[in-house]
């Protein structure tokens, strides 16, 4: 990269760009006072000192070189930030559905007189330092999804003056008795599915305060607004909703309020705050309420530690070394052309009008 | 060129026949009056009389603005939703207010606002300018008689009726087209500069009728009562037609007794006159037109892009709702309820899968709007604003400005900038343009013997070509003592200080001088210092009257009937004033090709005095007037040869008898009322123009322009042909070609001539019509971008045809300058408008609209990638209000300072490489490859962004308090992403940091976050998805950043590679001289040279002949 600064500017006329000075003598000026001759200033005949930096070879092969040599150990550390997070993924929908409502499975589900009661057992495989992060995960499941994105009131949320404020909730907004609050299809799909953890059949305590974000809690959802007509219509979606309990104090529905990104998504469901010892074996009894099987959208439980990246993550550390990897390739092939190649620039047989003298497509 | 001259001459011929009969001569058309388009009545000095009155003739209130307070609103959207993309946009805001929209209507209609807003003002801003200088006309005051009070009393013009009777004194404008009464001057003339209308500044005669001229006390104009009946309002300057009832008389009246609207009273005390044309009436009003507006290539092509724009928009909201049909279709199977979640049972029209085809066709609606991003709505504006800019620019370089007439360069319209880069063929008018027009008597040929000493620019170029070694150049000032005349650049110690009178042939050279003293139709005009100055018609004629002067026949007064001379007195030997009776003049005129007056001298004999084109002076020579024919022939040829303009002269002595004879035929014709009337006017000239004795020739030289051999040498080397039309003899014009080094050693013909008859027939009818025939042929043949450039009002066709006109606001006025795109004072900063400003325009606004495109492709196609993971429902990506404020905040100034500052090698390097000059001529900055790799660009980019950021952050928790990045998290990070990595690309194609540059993009990256931070804390029910997401949920996250670097460098890198690679193994012409510099090589001249001139040869080489009749010749066959 080459500075070239124009002449010997001082900083203040470089910043100073509309800063006119004449550059004719004083005399002369006066005397042409009423000459249309443009003023000089170096912003006017496009003079600004500038930085003019160009690809010599140099550059590109330092540029390369020096994003391979930041990237690559980032990659590192993030790939073993990743490997540093214990996570446990166990696919549930399937193997909760008992065996003789295999074929059937979206009646079993959609039944009431099922038991939905499912144990699964969880094998730790190395220590799990506390907070263990429990997530249920969703897939094929289109939270992002436009009719269902709007259909919810942020008004009626947050304050209980905007109670009938439902338009944008239909068909979940009103029933009978009056307004539906929470109102729209996110709040009435709710997750309902519950999990209960054990080891060695003592109860694991399931801490599910704080797992929404503090503004969602503090500004979106009001301490005022309680739960009303939910769940009363003719359809049941999903989780009812303790009427009693402000929405600001909801967690689970604040959580599942604040809609996923993309159809396969993950969210929290709450944390177990002690050290789980490798090889331990969990016994998670769950109620598989929540029907994924009429879309056929599969459900997970993931337990979960944390690092500085956040949870498991290896595709982000192999990217940087991807990338890392593939800048240092290009620094040694660039020097290697430019070895073998070691065509000047300014030749001017190479001239793009030069080569095609009938000229390019106008 | 030679026309210039004859239409000023056509205008003389008005003027002369006034002075010679001081009596208009009723025309045909007078006949008309009172018919349809003569109708006009003017009741003078009695503007509130009924008659007047009921015929409601305009005010005197002009108004040139586009827009009046009332209709600017409803006009000016007109003007803008005339535009494709802008009525798009209109739709799509319209609709968002329902269920369609994808957006919030108020975030689709802020930057339609914004954007219309900023047009909106710019043109309201124009307006205002003009509306400010309509507000000072109407206001300026000018008396008008009182016919109550009988005084004259100061009004404003706008108050001005017709038939007012108003005083106007020196130097003060018209204040509307005014029929002259009387003057200051006894006989009623006066003086008037026409520079506002014509742009000619020398001095115009008028002439009031005589019955009128001794109108001068109170008394008499209070009784003044005349009618005058004339034309309609009508925009020829050069026509008048009416008849003045006055006294149960009438009068003819002609364009002599018509001062017009913007022309200034000089040299006269006052005048008194009566208004007939008011306001819009007037004939300076008529006339204005707009000049016809010309769109650039890169406009052209940019519309192109527009629609392939909206093909691809199309496509991708099609291809979007077949997918969204295809997943609402299967929502619904049977009894189930797949998506149950959506209510599919209880939905909309939108969403509902039983009629999947309808929600698909709605759907496609909601595409459009959704992937409007597509389409730049701010490209439009960005690129006006740009512009403006840019001339701005070109019109504050110093570099540009011409000290002599203190004009810098000017550029009257700003949307042909980047078309100055792409010139590939001027069209130059020769006289004034190349040469100065300011014509310098340099030789004569008086008797057989040629007088000057001299040499001429093309002799010495000739020279040079030939490989002579010249003479010492002789040090001109010295010769002549330092003083150097305008237009006089004769030295010969045989002629000059009196030594004439020794010569052999005395009385030929004095006669020869006779004719030049008084052959010609300029004016004197005595300054303070008691010099005498002429007001001449054209540069040639004063040049002869400066050159008759130098020698000693000083040309002092010219009256109506006479004309004094100071002269020696051959047999006194003393300087004596003589007086010649002035008795007809014969004017000039382009059938005519010559001049004559006849004169009676103080001796009392009659002479007829006539200059003119060597040919047709030679074959109107007496028998024994050939004495000296031969010599002076050949001398002729040789001054031709050396570029000088020849006249003969020649003269005959009249008996009484027969000029009595003749000049009874000659008023007769003069003042017959038929329609033949100029050709027997011409028949009776020719008549007695004959058996003229030969005196001899004089040979001017129209000097070449400052800096025009350089000038053109750089042009070519920047391979822009150049053609120049002249009138001038082929030899003359190879001559001057050499000399302005147009042509080169090498070069086998001649660019252009123009001596076919069919040229001459046409000159005829107008010169306009000449060439402009030649540029639409040029272009048509060429089919590339043309320049022309011209000082005259006979370039104004040319200029108005090329696809750029350039103007040179020269000695001939401003005619050329008011038709012209772009006006110069010198023809030498011709080549700093192309090579520095044309080359930088070129390139930043075909790499604006470039990046423009890429950085919405980007975005757009984010928006699509999302799509196809939301089952294509048509919900965006992003949070509203960060995508309405892309175009216009996060994006917009970067954008626009690559448009208006960018240079990809300094001025000085612009010129010194003028080979650069070609990449945009051979359009390489914007050919399809380039935009479609710009586009692909976009493409990619926003597949490296929409995918390692989804892979990266979603999924996982991405922090370390476990939680997961929802929809808005990812919208955040996505358009950081975005944000960074358009604002880089723009960093990493620019070749120009200054403050501005880093200002604008780091600003805006900057602004990003910190609009973040503002709508983010505004109450969650305003900023929904953007609520403390920044300052909460992603600047806390590690992730969150490292991400955003990852995505950046990778969006980066295949443009850079890509950059490298071609920087190194294809170099364009820019990036040659960009190294060069770098590596301070740039001093080394012989290499640069080299580089520069190699390919240079080998265009000089072209042969291109091309006569003007058959113009298919194909110019296209290129050195291959």
């Amino acid at each position: 990269m080459e500075m070239n600064n124009n002449g010997a500017a001082t900083s203040s006329a470089a910043a100073g760009g509309g800063g006119v000075s004449t550059s004719t003598s004083d005399s002369s000026s006066a005397a042409k006072r009423n000459s249309k001759k443009p003023k000089y200033s170096r912003f006017t005949q496009q003079e600004l000192p500038a930085c003019k930096p160009i690809l010599t070879p140099g550059l590109v092969i330092t540029t390369f070189t020096i994003i391979g040599i930041i990237f690559i150990p980032i990659g590192l550390v993030s790939l073993s930030a990743s490997e540093h997070v214990v996570e446990i993924v166990d696919r549930y929908d399937e193997g909760c559905v008992p065996p003789n409502y295999s074929k059937d499975k979206l009646a079993y589900i959609q039944s009431s007189l099922t038991n939905k009661s499912c144990t699964r057992t969880l094998n730790v495989p190395k220590l799990m330092k506390s907070p263990v992060f429990i997530y249920y995960q969703l897939d094929n499941f289109y939270q992002n999804h436009r009719r269902y994105v709007k259909s919810r009131s942020d008004k009626q949320l947050r304050s209980k003056a905007y109670e009938r404020d439902t338009k944008s909730c239909d068909p979940e907004g009103f029933v009978l008795d009056g307004p539906i609050v929470p109102c729209g299809l996110i709040a009435w799909s709710l997750f309902n599915d519950t999990y209960g953890f054990s080891v060695k059949s003592k109860m694991l305590e399931v801490n599910k305060k704080n797992i929404a974000w503090d503004s969602d809690k503090e500004h979106k959802f009001g301490s005022d607004v309680y739960p009303k007509n939910f769940q009363s219509g003719g359809l049941i979606g999903g989780a009812k909703l303790n009427s009693s309990i402000p929405l600001s104090e909801q967690e689970d529905l604040i959580v599942w309020m604040r809609t996923a990104a993309l159809p396969t998504f993950r969210k929290l469901y709450g944390r177990i705050e002690e050290d789980l010892q490798a090889n331990e074996q969990i016994t998670v009894v769950i109620q598989n309420n929540y029907n994924t099987y009429s879309f056929g959208g599969k459900k997970k439980l993931v337990l979960s530690t944390t690092s500085w990246i956040g949870g498991k993550n290896d595709f982000l550390g192999i990217a940087y070394i991807s990338v890392g990897g593939l800048c240092l390739f290009l620094a040694v092939s660039f020097i290697l052309l430019y070895v073998i190649k070691p065509r000047p620039l300014g030749d001017p047989s190479y001239l793009s009008w030069n080569r095609s003298p009938s000229g390019h497509p106008n | 060129m030679e026309m210039a001259r004859v239409r000023k001459r056509s205008i003389h011929l008005n003027k002369l026949c006034s002075l010679a009969c001081c009596r208009p001569t009723p025309t045909d058309e007078h006949a008309q009056i009172g018919q349809k388009g003569y109708s006009r009545v003017v009741y003078c000095n009695e503007p509130d009389c009924q008659e007047q009155i009921r015929l409601n003739y305009r005010g005197n209130y002009v108004s040139t603005t586009k827009y009046t307070a009332v209709n600017f609103i409803p006009k000016s959207l007109f003007e803008q939703f005339r535009r494709v993309a802008n009525i798009y946009f209109l739709v799509a805001a319209c609709v968002s207010f329902s269920p369609l929209a994808p957006y919030s209507a108020p975030s689709l209609l802020v930057p339609l606002i914004v954007v219309i807003g900023a047009t909106m003002a710019k043109e309201g801003v124009e307006d205002w300018r003009r509306r400010l200088q309509d507000v000072e006309a109407n206001n300026r005051k000018v008396e008008v008689y009182d016919k109550r009070s009988c005084s004259f009393r100061e009004s404003k013009w706008k108050n001005l009726r017709v038939g007012d009777l108003v005083k106007v004194h020196k130097d003060e404008y018209f204040p509307a087209d005014i029929l002259l009464l009387s003057s200051s001057y006894e006989g009623g003339v006066c003086y008037v500069e026409t520079m506002n209308l014509d742009g000619e500044t020398n001095l115009k005669l008028k002439h009031a009728l005589e019955v009128t001229s001794s109108l001068h006390d109170a008394e008499m104009l209070k009784e003044f009562r005349a009618v005058v009946k004339c034309e309609d309002p009508n925009e020829h300057l050069y026509s008048f037609v009416g008849t003045l009832y006055y006294d149960c008389q009438h009068y003819s009246l002609a364009l002599q007794q018509v001062l017009l609207r913007d022309s200034k009273l000089k040299n006269t005390d006052y005048i008194y006159g009566v208004v007939i044309f008011t306001g819009h009436d007037t004939k300076v009003m008529q006339n204005a037109t707009d000049p016809p507006s010309k769109r650039t290539k890169i406009e052209r092509r940019m519309d192109k892009i527009v629609y392939v724009l909206f093909s691809t928009l199309i496509l991708v909201s099609f291809i979007g709702s077949l997918f969204f049909e295809i997943k609402t279709k299967e929502d619904i199977s049977g009894a189930n309820y797949r998506r149950w979640y959506l209510r599919p049972d209880k939905t909309t029209v939108f969403y509902d899968p039983r009629r999947a085809s309808l929600s698909g066709f709605f759907h496609f609606l909601t595409g459009l709007m959704l992937y409007g991003y597509l389409i730049p709505i701010s490209l439009y504006v960005s690129i006006e604003i740009v512009k403006v800019l840019q001339s701005i620019f070109i019109n504050q370089d110093q570099a540009m400005y011409d000290e002599e007439t203190d004009r810098p360069a000017h550029a009257r319209t700003s949307n042909l900038n980047e078309e100055l880069g792409q010139v590939s063929t001027i069209l130059s008018d020769k006289t004034g343009t190349l040469t100065c027009n300011s014509m310098e008597f340099v030789k004569c040929s008086i008797a057989g013997t040629a007088y000057g000493r001299g040499m001429t620019e093309v002799e010495i170029a000739l020279a040079r070509k030939r490989g002579e070694r010249l003479p010492e150049p002789m040090p001109i000032d010295d010769i002549d003592s330092g003083i150097s005349v305008k237009g006089f650049n004769f030295r010969d110690e045989r002629i000059m200080n009196g030594q004439w009178v020794k010569e052999p042939h005395a009385d030929v050279i004095q006669k020869f001088f006779w004719v030049l003293a008084t052959c010609h139709t300029a004016v004197p005009e005595k300054t303070e210092s008691n010099e005498i100055v002429y007001e001449a018609e054209s540069p040639d004629e004063a040049a002869f009257v400066v050159a008759a002067k130098e020698v000693g026949f000083q040309f002092f007064v010219r009256n109506q009937t006479s004309i004094k001379l100071h002269e020696l007195d051959l047999v006194s030997r003393k300087n004596v004033d003589r007086e010649y009776k002035l008795l007809h003049v014969l004017e000039f005129s382009s059938a005519r090709k010559r001049m004559s007056v006849i004169v009676r001298n103080p001796e009392n004999q009659l002479l007829l005095l006539a200059k003119g084109a060597d040919s047709v002076i030679f074959e109107r020579l007496s028998k024994h007037g050939r004495a000296f024919e031969a010599q002076t022939k050949e001398h002729v040829e040789r001054y031709s040869e050396a570029g000088l303009r020849t006249l003969a002269v020649a003269y005959r002595e009249l008996g009484d008898n027969e000029y009595r004879l003749w000049e009874e035929e000659f008023i007769k014709a003069k003042t017959s009322v038929t329609a033949d009337r100029d050709v027997l006017v011409d028949e009776l000239a020719d008549r007695i123009e004959r058996d003229l004795i030969l005196l001899g020739a004089t040979a001017v030289e129209d000097k070449l322009q400052k800096g025009v051999p350089d000038c053109i040498d750089k042009l070519a080397k920047a391979r822009i042909r150049i053609w120049v039309l002249t009138g001038d003899k082929k030899g003359t014009a190879i001559n001057i070609g050499y000399a302005c080094s147009l042509l080169r050693h090498g070069m086998k013909q001649i660019v252009i001539t123009l001596e076919s008859p069919e040229i001459e027939a046409l000159e005829k009818r107008g010169d306009k019509e000449v060439t402009a025939k030649v540029t639409r042929q040029v272009k048509s043949i060429t089919g590339k971008t043309t320049l022309a450039i011209g000082d005259g009002a006979n370039d104004v066709g040319m200029l108005q045809e090329a696809d750029i006109g350039v103007g040179i606001s020269g000695v001939e006025g401003m005619q050329a300058v008011m038709a012209s795109d772009f006006s110069i004072g010198q023809f030498r900063f011709l080549e700093r408008l192309l090579l520095v400003h044309g080359h930088w325009c070129y390139r930043r606004i075909a790499m604006m609209i470039c990046y423009f495109f890429y950085k919405n492709i980007t975005f757009g196609f984010t928006l699509f990638w999302f799509e196809a993971y939301a089952s294509f429902s048509g919900q965006p990506a992003y949070n509203d209000w960060y995508m309405s404020c892309y175009n216009v905040f996060f994006t917009s100034l970067p954008v626009i300072a690559l448009g208006v500052f960018d240079q990809d090698v300094s001025a000085r390097l612009c010129l010194k490489y003028p080979l650069l000059y070609q990449e945009g001529v051979q359009d390489i900055l914007f050919n399809w490859l380039r935009i479609l790799g710009w586009m692909f660009n976009g493409v990619l980019s926003s597949i490296i962004i929409f995918f390692l950021t989804t892979n990266s952050i979603t999924g996982q928790a991405f922090r370390r308090d476990g939680q997961v990045a929802d929809f808005a998290v990812l919208g955040v990070t996505m358009y950081t992403c975005v944000v960074w990595a358009v604002n880089c690309q723009m960093a990493l194609s620019i070749n120009y940091f200054t403050w501005i540059q880093h200002l604008f993009i780091w600003g805006s990256i900057a602004f990003w976050y910190i609009f973040l931070m503002i709508y983010g804390s505004l109450p969650p029910t305003l900023s929904t998805t953007a609520y403390k997401v920044l300052v909460e949920a992603c600047a806390p996250s590690v992730l969150y950043w490292i991400t955003t670097l990852l995505v950046v460098i990778s969006t980066l890198l295949p443009l850079f590679s890509y950059r490298a690679f071609q920087i190194r193994f294809r170099p364009m012409e820019h990036d040659r001289i960009q190294k060069r510099r770098s590596e301070g090589l740039e001093h080394e001249h012989d290499t640069a040279q080299r580089l520069s001139e190699s390919p240079v040869t080998r265009i000089s080489s072209d042969l291109i002949s091309i006569r003007i009749d058959n113009l298919k010749a194909s110019p296209r066959r290129k050195n291959s």
